[in-house]
């Protein structure tokens, strides 16, 4: 008999969302839908009407009068430290002092009766400033003298001189890669309830708590002790809830222990956008030297970034850009430096992908360089550059590339998706048509599992037994839709050989596992499973030992099997054991805990291994461009993508053919409009397109690359699949691409910038009809 | 501003409740019925986060006055189901993994049901523009649209 048959919801198994029947009824509470306490209060955020100022005077005056107001909070009503810099650079106020460094900067807040009165209110102030000239954009700040924000990055391998000299081919380009808004359906939201003594409970929708924890511990000038985060579920985080709430969590617990009363905030959608973070913009000057097949022998690259006014996480987020900036190419003599610009514009922060998808698609514009140069079709030019074969392993920060399967992965997909063939009629198609033009692409992507921080790779757990057999988990990672907490559960089922609906999944909370590192960087899994199933061995190890005593059977005869425990020749039903067992004292709780093993990275030197193991992936798209409006439509895709051994197949399907969305919009029709004086005209879904139903590929087809196996010891085998599916979307771009080729006959590389909108398109179009 | 009395039915049952006339049913709905099925997403009718029906009519509750529910026949995601029986739809939303986040899920949910109300034989086209109006960041919409196309499909079969 198989150990699994009569148990439900193991791992590798397509079990259902946690909250899926919530989900659908309307009944999954999200922070916003806790029932207030009486006599909440509700905060909203005043902000800045200029990019850059020298900050005079506020007169709040008229904003205390306004009907409902209780009060105002401003940089002096910050008890602790004024600062909530994730990485401890003091560079980023709760509210500014002396200094307005973006448009749309929160000042102040007021704190009213309701929501809507504190909103109104907030309009009322009298802001006095110095108006400063301001820089937007990485260029201009690099124009205007703009220091950076953090320390930049150098990765260098090989010498790129003398392959410059000597190369047959060498082509410059400049790329410029638009930003991105998480457009998370649930905005930012936190809710403060003051306790006694200095504490505080924080419920919010945040994708790390342990942060927010200790960022409201920071500006109240209490220990962490003193402070509680709790988040049950979000509605969406992308990276936009990883440092951003940390704001809104130290407003509403100022407000909330300055007048011992509930306080909720909660921006609309406009300042949502306006006041918090985004994908960075990235503009990359590459260099690159080539072969007459096309075999890159020497880059050099550059990748400035539009950071913002302060540092967030622009630092690792550079760090990631130039680790993906080779993708799936081995290239002999590289160097690549990030220049992380400060700007007169929000802090941009983490987002899906992490600045690797900036890194990837550079490489893959840099390969249609040379396809274009070379005459080739771009997936060969792919193939030549491929990492494989002897001394072609090594990254340009030193780590070999040990797991690589995107030979066998792309001639799949090449073979599925009938890329050849299809290129060709493609080719005929648009001989014939005049207006229409079609273009196909199959990209791959290679993505880097681990947080480069290495110390952020560790996670714990909490798991206990209660005597009537029932499960409880916690951990230290939260859910935002990724199906986390299910996946952690199944692990759990699958150990203790139980049906999943024994176990119950709880909302995070810094009470129950401290220190956690955010749910982030693709890892929630690969971490969190991992601490709970180290928990859960502990409890079977006393278990076991326990079984060994009371009946006399060896380790070996005490089995956990379908909803049972077998000891020798005896079988209990799971919760009679665990009743037997509680009454003979053994502990039935265990905290788990998870560091990933192999990882180094010096940032100093630019060596090391900063990634446990890589996934993979490949797409194919084909769209149709019309050449007189720029508008396109993406008329099928193919998606194969690495999960390793899937935890569950039915959630990492859609974790790709979301990602996959979600990277296809940010290359098309997202597009981030700051006018002249810095402020952002694309603030909300009526300006800023994400993908509707109706841009979904006309003919989808997803798969999971089964055969595959993580070669690491991961958790049951599997991959991470957070962010690397987002890189899919880039064949969406490049299919573009050749389409507007196509008017020019195929000999010019079209180097459109991205994202790709219609009228981006359309002006491609042009420029090549124009002869370039 | 004082608060107008308002009477209306909500998922068959009659309610009544006091608002300001500023207040938007959906604040109405979520604040003071604790129907928090509807969510904002925009509150300026781009994301259809807050979908409700009016009359058997698909609107965005956040773009309507509580006031004006005065008298309507309101029906949310909080009605679908019978008791514990899962609408037609919300069981294949389950079955087909159309969600991760769920955020949106209510008002796609009502929007897909006004859908095969209306038109209970859409075609692929049809539904993907038809729901093109509630916004999901999560799922990328694939999922989704197989459900609804799969329910629609059973649901004429049973009728
Ligand atoms: S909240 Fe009503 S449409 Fe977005
Ligand atoms: S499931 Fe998250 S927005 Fe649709």
């Amino acid at each position: 008999m198989k150990d699994n048959v009569s148990v439900q919801g193991t791992a590798h198994s397509d079990r259902i969302h946690d909250s899926a029947i919530k989900h659908v009824t309307g009944r999954a509470d999200y922070t916003d839908d806790i029932a207030l306490p009486t006599g909440a209060l509700h905060a909203y955020l005043g902000v800045s009407d200029v990019a850059h100022a020298t900050l005079k005077s506020i007169d709040l005056s008229a904003v205390r009068a306004a009907p409902g107001v209780v009060g105002v909070l401003t940089a002096e009503d910050v008890p602790g430290v004024n600062d909530i810099s994730p990485t401890g650079l003091n560079d980023e106020p709760v509210f500014p002092t002396d200094k307005i460094q973006f448009h749309g900067q929160p000042l102040f807040a007021v704190i009213a009766e309701t929501r809507d009165a504190a909103r109104r209110a907030a309009e009322r102030a009298q802001i006095d400033c110095d108006v400063l000239p301001h820089a937007l954009d990485p260029i201009a700040a690099q124009e205007a003298g703009y220091p950076y924000v953090t320390k930049p990055l150098k990765l260098e391998r090989g010498d790129i001189a003398p392959a410059f000299k000597t190369a047959p081919n060498r082509i410059k380009g400049r790329m410029s890669v638009g930003g991105q808004d998480h457009m998370y359906l649930e905005g930012h939201i936190a809710f403060a309830i003051p306790g006694e003594d200095d504490d505080v409970v924080v419920h919010c929708s945040t994708q790390h708590p342990s942060e927010a924890q200790h960022m409201v511990a920071h500006v109240l000038g209490v220990p962490s002790n003193a402070v509680v985060v709790n988040v049950r579920r979000m509605g969406g985080g992308f990276g936009g809830k990883e440092s951003q709430m940390n704001l809104f969590c130290a407003v509403a617990a100022i407000a909330a222990k300055k007048w011992n009363r509930a306080v909720k905030i909660r921006p609309d959608r406009d300042q949502d956008m306006t006041a918090t973070g985004k994908r960075h913009d990235f503009v990359i000057d590459y260099d690159v030297a080539f072969d007459e097949v096309g075999r890159i022998q020497a880059l050099d690259g550059s990748f400035a970034a539009r950071c913002g006014f302060s540092a967030d996480l622009s630092g690792p987020v550079t760090d990631r850009a130039l680790f993906h900036a080779d993708n799936a190419y081995f290239y002999p003599n590289v160097r690549l430096t990030s220049h992380p610009m400060k700007t007169n514009t929000v802090s941009n922060t983490a987002f899906r992908g992490f600045g690797g998808p900036q890194g990837v698609i550079a490489a893959e514009r840099i390969i249609e360089e040379i396809a274009y140069a070379t005459g080739q079709d771009p997936l060969d030019v792919r193939k030549a550059n491929f990492y494989g074969g002897e001394g072609r392993d090594l990254t340009p920060y030193h780590q070999t590339v040990e797991d690589n399967i995107l030979d066998r992965l792309v001639s799949e997909l090449e073979d599925s998706a009938e890329y050849r063939q299809r290129r060709q009629e493609i080719i005929a198609f648009n001989a014939d048509s005049p207006v229409l033009k079609k273009g196909i692409a199959l990209t791959p992507v290679k993505f880097g599992i681990s947080f480069t921080a290495t110390w952020y790779n560790q996670a714990g757990a909490l798991v206990h037994i209660y005597n009537d057999g029932s499960i409880h988990l916690n951990h230290g990672g939260t859910e935002m839709g990724q199906g986390l907490n299910t996946k952690v559960a199944q692990i759990v089922a699958e150990a203790f050989q139980v049906d999943i609906d024994r176990i119950k999944i709880t909302k995070t909370t810094t009470e129950k596992v401290p220190n956690t590192s955010a749910t982030a960087a693709s890892s929630g899994t690969d971490l969190n499973g991992m601490a709970a199933l180290d928990a859960v061995r502990q409890i079977q190890a006393r278990l076991v030992d326990f079984a060994v005593e009371t009946w006399g059977v060896a380790p070996d005869e005490v089995v956990f099997r379908a909803n049972e425990v077998h000891a020798g020749a005896q079988v209990f039903p799971f919760d009679a054991f665990i009743k037997q067992a509680y009454l003979a004292r053994i502990q039935l709780s265990a905290a788990g805990f998870y560091k990933t093993p192999k990882i180094h990275w010096d940032r100093d030197k630019g060596q090391g291994r900063p990634f446990y193991y890589f996934s993979y992936g490949a797409a194919c798209s084909e769209v149709m461009i019309d050449t007189l409006t720029g508008e396109y439509r993406v008329e099928r895709t193919d998606l194969l993508h690495d999960v390793g051994r899937s935890l569950n197949p039915a959630l990492d399907k859609g974790q790709v053919e979301g990602a996959f969305v979600q990277g296809m919009g940010w290359l098309t029709t997202e597009e981030l409009w700051w006018d002249d004086t810095g402020r952002l005209r694309t603030h909300a879904p009526s300006t800023y397109k994400i993908p509707l139903a109706s841009d979904r590929p006309r003919i989808f087809n997803v798969n999971l690359a089964d055969w595959s196996e993580n070669r690491e010891l991961t958790i049951k085998r599997s991959k991470a699949v957070g962010e690397p599916p987002f890189m899919l979307g880039i064949s969406v771009f490049e299919a573009l691409s050749m389409a507007v080729a196509s008017v020019a006959g195929y000999t010019t590389c079209p180097r459109l910038d991205a994202p790709a909108t219609p009228e981006r398109v359309l002006m491609a179009v042009t420029r090549l009809r124009d002869g370039g | 501003m004082s608060k107008l009395h308002v009477s209306t039915t909500v998922n068959g049952d009659s309610v009544e409740f006091l608002c300001d006339p500023r207040e938007t049913l959906l604040d109405c709905l979520r604040d003071k019925l604790n129907l928090t099925g509807a969510k904002e997403g925009c509150g300026t009718g781009d994301c259809g986060a807050c979908s409700v029906t009016v009359d058997g009519r698909l609107v965005c509750s956040c773009l309507m006055l509580g006031v004006e529910a005065d008298g309507k026949d309101i029906a949310t995601v909080e009605g679908m189901a019978e008791g514990e029986e899962l609408h037609p739809l919300q069981q294949k939303f389950i079955e087909y993994a159309a969600l991760q986040c769920g955020i949106c899920t209510p008002g796609v949910l009502v929007a897909a049901k006004a859908l095969l109300e209306k038109n209970p034989d859409p075609t692929e086209e049809e539904a993907r523009y038809w729901l093109a109006g509630n916004l999901c960041r999560c799922t990328g919409y694939d999922k989704i649209i197989r459900a609804v196309m799969d329910t629609a499909a059973d649901m004429r079969e049973a009728s």
